[in-house]
């Protein structure tokens, strides 16, 4: 049954991130990306992250993806134009990420601890009451410090997006 | 301590004072500065010489140790013993009466202070030098004074002949000054020290056999230093040349004091040339050959200065001959009187080039006996003691070496003879022409003031009347007695030839001035050959100079310096050129190129991890 | 198989429990994907969102990670990860909005300022 879950939601995940890859209009693949999250979110409950996946769904899908697509809505973006030579770079890119792909899988097959395996219910610790107590207690400087980043960051979008620069 | 150290020390503050401030001060200012400091010197001198009496030995100072490292020891020594004592008074004696003169010679001049701070700068490094108790601080003073020497010849550095004569006498002295460099350190790898005492001493006690060659090596390297300072055959090209300069700096440096810097160092080194016979001989037969080359060039010259300067390069000639002949005490002997006669000529001829506004062409000279009178008596007094008339100073040093030439080598005893009559001809044409007959020039004589003809007074009586002072007796305890019997027909062998020569020259300049014309086309080729000084210059140029300019320019220049230097210096960066044009690329612009090679790297990384066992 | 799963399942040789590596493959896959849309997309908000999906591989690797060693620690990690993906993506996306606006194109290749 786990298996089965993983598979079909890593076929799902998979599939929609070719499709990113592959669509010429942003929109389409904001879309794709947003099925990508979502899968995404199912495997961090099979893997018990309860709250991960939940914030996975709400910052991610919501907001995040939520201001993508309201950009490209802003800026009426197109589809890309057809490329004037895309032999060059498939021929380049496609053996380059093939070979790290294949390099990474045969590190992860000989080095990836061999455990029991992942079953669904095996680690209950991903709750929003473990990931607050760790928050506020071992990860309490980090945690105040995301917030000045934040900060930072409104204030960097407010300056870079007024109309006078 | 006698504070030897004040001699060389006031003409340094002179030179500091005036080189420095001079262009601010007034001129009385600048004379007083330079004459006083002389002065004081003289002075001191003259006060140190009779605190420490007979001298018999040498009296040293030291002051402080200047170089320690290794086998080297230097100390900052100063010392006096007689011979060092004599040199002190010529220098100091003759620098300031010739100080004196040049306030009246220079007062039109432009570059008033620099040139008596030069002058004093002149004086430190003459004092040092004969002062000096190890080579090393000789060979200071040596290059200090060929420093101030060229300084001077280039004095009106506007002319371009003075510049190139500065410089020709700068290069020719190097050459020199090389070998002399060479010899000191042959002395030091020899004997372990620099110090004139202690190599002597050393010198005295090693085997013959083992000092036999090195020591000729030294001597021969030393001598090569001397004929580059005082003008002996093959580097003697550039003393003629240096008369481009003030006068009095004529008579100062190239007759009275620098140039007989290497008789006074082939006299230090005398220890050392003892032991050398080969190098003795070298230095004879190089002073003879030096008198005799000279002597015939100054027949036929029409510079009144140029005809002084071949008269001095013959004068040192005959001084090294002396040496050679190991008549040290004689050579010296006639470094003073020639110091007193030369120095004295020198100064007539610049009162006479003086009078007539700068003219120096004998030609355009004559019958000025009546309009400067002062002149002319002096200079007679100088041309009858260089002529060697007895009973004058010239006679008696001249006689001293040509006694112990003799003693040595008859024959060379009588090229000497020979070249003494040769001396008083053309000394005397000098004179006929400037004096006698009638003035063929345009310029207004007038007769110098008195500030110029006191020193040439001074100097008129030390000429007449300076062979008095005993000098090779004084000598003896640092030389050896000289032990030549004054043979009579000797003597007057050598006092008939110099009034042959006087006669001839009456004979040609003043009773038939027509004759020495006839003669010349007669003769028309020697007479040539020796006008232009036996084309030596020439032959230098094709010989060295040329060679030398064209090879550096074909094989240093273009061969060496732009092609193998620049080649490589460009040849790196051209490298860097090709190696950034190839990297370049990598530097796109574009983004996702970028990425691409940052998604290589990290294949690479990844790789190396897999493969070479980075992952646990 | 479980009997109360209503559709009949094809029976396949699926292990009880999905390995460690299984995950961590997938993410890899994802992050590769994401790699590549980086280097072919040329518009740069797709670019953009490839860069979030490499994000997100790697998060689920870190989630993964967690589950094995029985630590919450991963979690934390993740949790960061998108905290910083979300002010990332404020300043990326107006910037994006200030290249628009200076530029009048979405080009990725027409923003080579990077070279002289």
């Amino acid at each position: 049954m786990d298996a089965l879950l993983f598979l079909t939601f890593a076929a799902i995940a998979v599939g929609c991130a070719i499709n990113l890859v592959l669509q010429t209009h942003p929109i389409a693949s904001a879309l794709s990306l947003v099925g990508v999250m979502g899968s995404l979110a199912v495997l961090y409950l099979l893997l018990g992250g309860e709250f991960i996946a939940a914030v996975q769904m709400i910052v991610y899908a919501g907001a995040i993806m939520v201001l993508f697509v309201f950009v490209i809505m802003l800026l009426n973006a197109a589809a890309e134009k057809k490329t004037r030579k895309p032999a060059l770079r498939a021929v380049v890119a496609v053996p380059l990420l093939f070979t790290f792909l294949m390099l990474v899988a045969y590190l992860i097959q000989t080095q990836a601890p061999k455990g029991t395996g992942v079953k669904f219910g095996g680690f209950t610790g991903g709750g929003p009451a473990d990931i607050g107590r760790s928050l506020f207690t071992t990860y309490i400087l980090p945690f105040e410090v995301t917030s000045v980043v934040i900060l930072i960051a409104i204030l960097g979008a407010v300056v870079l997006a007024r109309k006078e620069v | 301590m006698h504070q030897l150290w004040l001699i060389p020390a006031l003409p340094l503050a002179g030179f500091l004072v005036n080189g420095i401030f001079g262009r601010k001060l007034s001129k009385p200012a600048v004379n007083a500065v330079a004459i006083g400091s002389v002065l004081l010197s003289f002075l001191w001198v003259v006060k140190t010489l009779l605190a420490l009496g007979p001298l018999e030995s040498a009296y040293t100072e030291s002051y402080f140790t200047w170089i320690q490292s290794g086998i080297v020891n230097v100390g900052f020594d100063l010392a006096v013993d007689r011979l060092a004592a004599v040199m002190l008074l010529v220098v100091t004696g003759i620098g300031l009466l010739i100080h004196i003169y040049a306030i009246g010679y220079m007062s039109h001049e432009g570059g008033y202070y620099r040139f008596f701070a030069y002058l004093n700068l002149f004086m430190f490094f003459m004092l040092i030098l004969v002062m000096a108790a190890n080579f090393l601080l000789l060979f200071v003073g040596w290059e200090g004074v060929g420093l101030c020497s060229y300084l001077l010849i280039g004095f009106y550095f506007l002319k371009k002949s003075a510049g190139d004569a500065g410089k020709k006498a700068f290069v020719v002295n190097r050459i020199g000054d090389f070998g002399f460099s060479l010899a000191i350190f042959l002395t030091l790898v020899t004997f372990g020290s620099l110090d004139f005492g202690e190599v002597s001493a050393k010198a005295a006690t090693m085997s013959p056999e083992t000092t036999a060659g090195v020591v000729t090596g030294i001597c021969l390297l030393l001598l090569v230093g001397a004929t580059g300072k005082s003008a002996q055959v093959p580097l003697y090209v550039w003393l003629p040349d240096a008369m481009e300069g003030p006068t009095p700096v004529s008579a100062l440096i190239h007759a009275a004091t620098m140039v007989t810097a290497g008789v006074y160092m082939v006299a230090r080194a005398a220890p050392l040339f003892n032991l050398a016979p080969i190098a003795l001989d070298v230095v004879a037969f190089v002073g003879l050959i030096t008198a005799v080359l000279a002597a015939t060039i100054g027949l036929a010259q029409n510079d009144i200065k140029k005809v002084f300067a071949y008269s001095t390069v013959s004068q040192l000639g005959y001084m090294f001959l002396a040496l050679g002949a190991g008549a040290y005490s004689a050579g010296i002997f006639h470094v003073m009187t020639h110091a007193f006669f030369k120095a004295l000529l020198f100064l007539g001829a610049g009162s006479v080039i003086h009078a007539l506004e700068g003219e120096q062409d004998l030609r355009r000279m004559g019958g000025l006996r009546s309009k400067i009178p002062v002149t002319f008596l002096v200079l007679m007094c100088a041309a009858v003691a260089i002529a060697g008339v007895p009973p004058f100073s010239g006679f008696k040093s001249k006689d001293e070496i040509l006694l112990a030439v003799h003693a040595y080598s008859p024959w060379m005893f009588w090229v000497g003879v020979v070249t003494a009559g040769m001396t008083a001809f053309y000394v005397f044409r000098a004179i006929f022409l400037c004096f006698f007959g009638t003035y063929r020039g345009k310029a207004h004589p007038h007769e110098s003031p008195l500030v110029m003809t006191l020193p040439l007074g001074v100097l008129a009586l030390l000429s007449l009347g300076g062979g008095y002072i005993n000098v090779p007796q004084y000598l003896a305890p640092v030389f050896g007695q000289p032990n030549v019997d004054h043979d009579m027909t000797l003597v007057a062998i050598s006092v008939g030839a110099g009034l042959a020569g006087i006669f001839l020259a009456w004979l040609f300049y003043v009773v038939k001035p027509e004759l020495p014309e006839a003669l010349a086309r007669t003769f028309s080729a020697p007479y040539k050959l020796i006008y232009n000084k036996y084309y030596v210059d020439e032959a230098y140029d094709a010989l060295v100079v040329h060679p030398l300019r064209d090879g550096s320019r074909s094989v240093l220049w273009r061969g060496i310096d732009a092609g193998l230097i620049d080649g490589a210096v460009n040849g790196t960066g051209a490298l860097a050129r090709s190696i950034g044009a190839g990297l370049r690329t990598m530097q796109s612009g574009y983004i996702r190129r970028y990425a691409a090679w940052v998604v290589l790297g990290s294949i690479v990384v990844v790789a190396m991890v897999t493969f070479l066992g980075g992952a646990r | 198989m479980p009997s109360e799963f209503p559709i009949p399942l094809p029976n396949l040789p699926l292990p009880d429990a999905v390995p460690l590596s299984w995950y961590l493959i997938l993410s890899a896959i994802l992050f590769t994907l994401g790699v590549a849309g980086f280097l072919f997309r040329r518009n740069i908000i797709t670019v953009f969102m490839s860069i979030e999906l490499m994000l997100n591989a790697v998060n689920l690797s870190f989630v993964a990670f967690s589950y094995h060693l029985k630590s919450v620690d991963g979690h934390i990690f993740s949790f960061f990860v998108m905290v910083i993906a979300a002010a990332e993506a404020a300043v990326g996306l107006a910037i994006i909005l200030t290249v628009f606006r200076n530029r009048q194109t979405l080009e990725i290749d027409e923003v080579s300022s990077l070279k002289l």
